[in-house]
């Protein structure tokens, strides 16, 4: 009905004789017809489906979020006390995954980026291998991390250095975050990448009018100005790391520790397998709730807002671009 | 220090190598142990066996029992189910969506529903296995009235929401490829935006499109903790999608941290977990390669 009374007004005052202008037609045809109308209605569904999912965990847990929660160890079975171990261990461990997986990512990506013809076989399957390595199911890292750093590198090691003794041939943090270094790797290229696509040639070229070689150019010029990009990679691959469970399920994370990790070939306390550990392994699930929803709540507060945060600054790194 | 840089690259070619070489390596003894076959092998794994003696034999994966039994059927059946359940679900909200950001919404519509997509898949997979075991499960459950909490089409729907994001995206930009005069001809013809839609762009986008969903299959069928947590964990060998089932991710998860190394238990894991990355390789490969030429035709025609 509304709708009815806009057309005319808008056709009658229009100088234009009253026949609509195809444009006008197409907007209203767009309007009424089903297909917008469905469609829209799915993408609300799939806003809502975020929204019920965040809203739930966020009322669950907001009641425990104390400073005592976060800086308590559980106790009486993991039905109260707080949740540091699993904090640190978590913290500890994509602090690892960062050092091992920046400089890699940022390597792979100048090299994508200024060292590589584009239509080179080796680029190519660069890029082949690393959208491929996006797509490797988490469990499969967690299967080649106790197979490939553990079994190999790690007995490696024992056989050599420590005459045989089980020192890093089990799971430890490290052999955890190397393997989360390699599954977080091609979220790092990728941003990095789209970063310095951002960076005018201008900036290259006036660089190398001024003799610089191109290692000159990417350290003084590129690399600076791409930091930002650097910074959105690390930080969507701590997001991605801190929230996956099942590369370091037989890598190195514990069901529950005493103690805190302190050298490398320790083993940690986790949030995420935290989570399923209260969640899949307590005996009494209800009594575990309270403490279960503030748990989620913490690793969604880490991983979400970080995530969140990476998403903002690449959208105001295209932003630029786009300027 | 070209050549630091060189081989920094190389390593993302190392790792898929090394992937392929270390499980395999680990899997290799279900084919040639003789110490492995005394407990299994890979006919015991595809053929029924007797599991009680006064009923007929089945697929039964038992691996911890006094005769272990390791049929892969029942873990496959259940990947398939869950992932089946899932696919189902996210199809219609992930293109649906993808259409409606791409042909109709407004600008502002579509700044909230991108990121929406993207905080969509910034969450942990753990956090949605949990609202599925805590939260989903008992929903379902009372409205349907299922017979288990916890089953395929549970943990298929927390899987669904899991990959509308891939579908999404990659719909989304299978959609924008297609070339803005294809659109214009059809307008041009008198059709109505509808009409455009459906008859123009989702033809020339359903190539895409199918990818999108085939690169979601891949990322479902390989997803562990929300199966692990709401799948129920039991290897079915039956066709309800309402039952409780054990995905092959699942199985992994779930009795790799208490297996003997370098038992038979331990290698035949490592066998699914070689045929899981296999089936997911080659889908992304497939996947990938078919997106990149339908790209390189719609904008080639359109140039």
């Amino acid at each position: 009905m509304a709708e009815a009374t806009a057309t005319t007004r808008s056709v009658s005052s229009s100088p234009e004789p009253p026949r609509e202008t195809l444009a006008q037609r197409s907007r209203w045809k767009r309007l009424l017809s089903p297909l917008p109308i469905l469609t829209g209605f799915l993408a609300v569904c799939v806003i809502t489906m975020l929204v019920v999912i965040l809203w739930n965990i966020v009322a669950g847990g907001v009641g425990r979020l104390t400073w005592e929660f976060m800086t308590g160890a559980p106790t009486h079975g993991m039905t109260e006390g707080g949740i540091f171990p699993a904090i640190f261990g978590t913290v500890f461990l994509v602090l690892l995954m960062t050092i091992a997986v920046i400089p890699l990512g940022v390597a792979t990506a100048i090299y994508l980026r200024y060292y590589a013809r584009p239509d080179a076989w080796f680029a190519r399957a660069v890029r082949v291998a690393v959208n491929n390595l996006a797509g490797v199911p988490a469990i499969v890292f967690g299967l080649f991390g106790l197979g490939f750093f553990i079994q190999f590198v790690g007995r490696g090691i024992d056989n050599a250095f420590f005459g045989g003794a089980l020192t890093f041939g089990q799971p430890a943090i490290i052999w955890a975050s190397l393997t989360l270094a390699l599954l977080t790797l091609p979220v790092v290229i990728v941003a990095t990448e789209e970063a310095m696509r951002t960076i005018p040639n201008d900036y290259l070229e006036a660089s190398y009018a001024l003799g610089a070689t191109r290692w000159q150019t990417i350290s003084r010029v590129v690399l600076p100005n791409s930091l930002t990009g650097i910074l959105t990679g690390g930080i969507l691959a701590v997001s991605r790391g801190a929230g996956e469970v099942a590369p370091i399920m037989f890598t190195g994370a514990a069901y529950f520790l005493p103690y805190l990790p302190k050298k490398l070939n320790d083993q940690f306390m986790e949030l995420g397998y935290h989570v399923y550990v209260m969640s899949t392994q307590s005996p009494d699930v209800e009594a575990t709730l309270p403490v279960l929803y503030s748990t989620v709540l913490v690793l969604l507060l880490l991983t979400f807002a970080l995530n969140a945060l990476g998403v903002l600054i690449r959208y105001r790194l295209r932003g630029r671009q786009a300027v | 220090m070209k050549y630091v840089i060189t081989s920094a690259a190389f390593a993302a070619i190392a790792v898929i190598v090394l992937i392929f070489v270390f499980i395999g390596r680990e899997a290799l003894p279900v084919f040639t142990s003789p110490e492995v076959h005394e407990e299994v092998t890979i006919a015991k794994m595809v053929t029924p066996l007797e599991w009680r003696a006064s009923k007929p034999k089945t697929y039964v994966w038992q691996p911890v029992s006094e005769v272990p039994k390791y049929s892969l059927f029942p873990l496959v059946l259940g990947s398939l189910k869950a992932t089946f359940v899932a696919i189902l679900f996210a199809t219609p909200f992930a293109v649906g969506a993808a259409m409606y950001s791409s042909e109709f919404a407004p600008r502002q519509a579509r700044e909230i529903i991108k990121p929406v997509i993207e905080m969509l898949a910034g969450i942990p997979s753990v956090v949605l296995g949990f609202f599925a075991l805590i939260v989903l499960a008992g929903w379902l459950k009372d409205t349907f009235d299922w017979k288990y909490r916890l089953n395929a089409t549970t943990a298929g729907i927390a899987l669904g929401i899991a990959v509308i994001p891939i579908i999404y995206t990659v719909a989304e930009e299978a959609l924008r490829a297609v070339p803005r005069q294809y659109r214009e001809a059809g307008q041009a013809l008198g059709a109505s935006p509808w009409q455009i839609a459906r008859r123009v762009v989702l033809p020339a986008a359903a190539p895409g499109i199918m990818a999108a969903v085939a690169l979601g299959f891949g990322r479902a069928i390989g997803e562990t903790m929300i199966v692990l947590m709401a799948s129920g964990n039991a290897a079915t060998w039956t066709l309800p999608l309402t039952d409780s089932v054990r995905t092959m991710s699942a199985t992994i998860a779930a009795e790799m941290a208490e297996v003997v190394n370098g038992s038979a238990h331990y290698h035949v894991l490592f066998f699914v977990g070689a045929l899981l990355f296999v089936v997911t390789f080659l889908i992304n490969l497939l996947g990938e390669m078919y997106v990149g030429r339908l790209k390189r035709r719609l904008t080639g025609s359109a140039g």
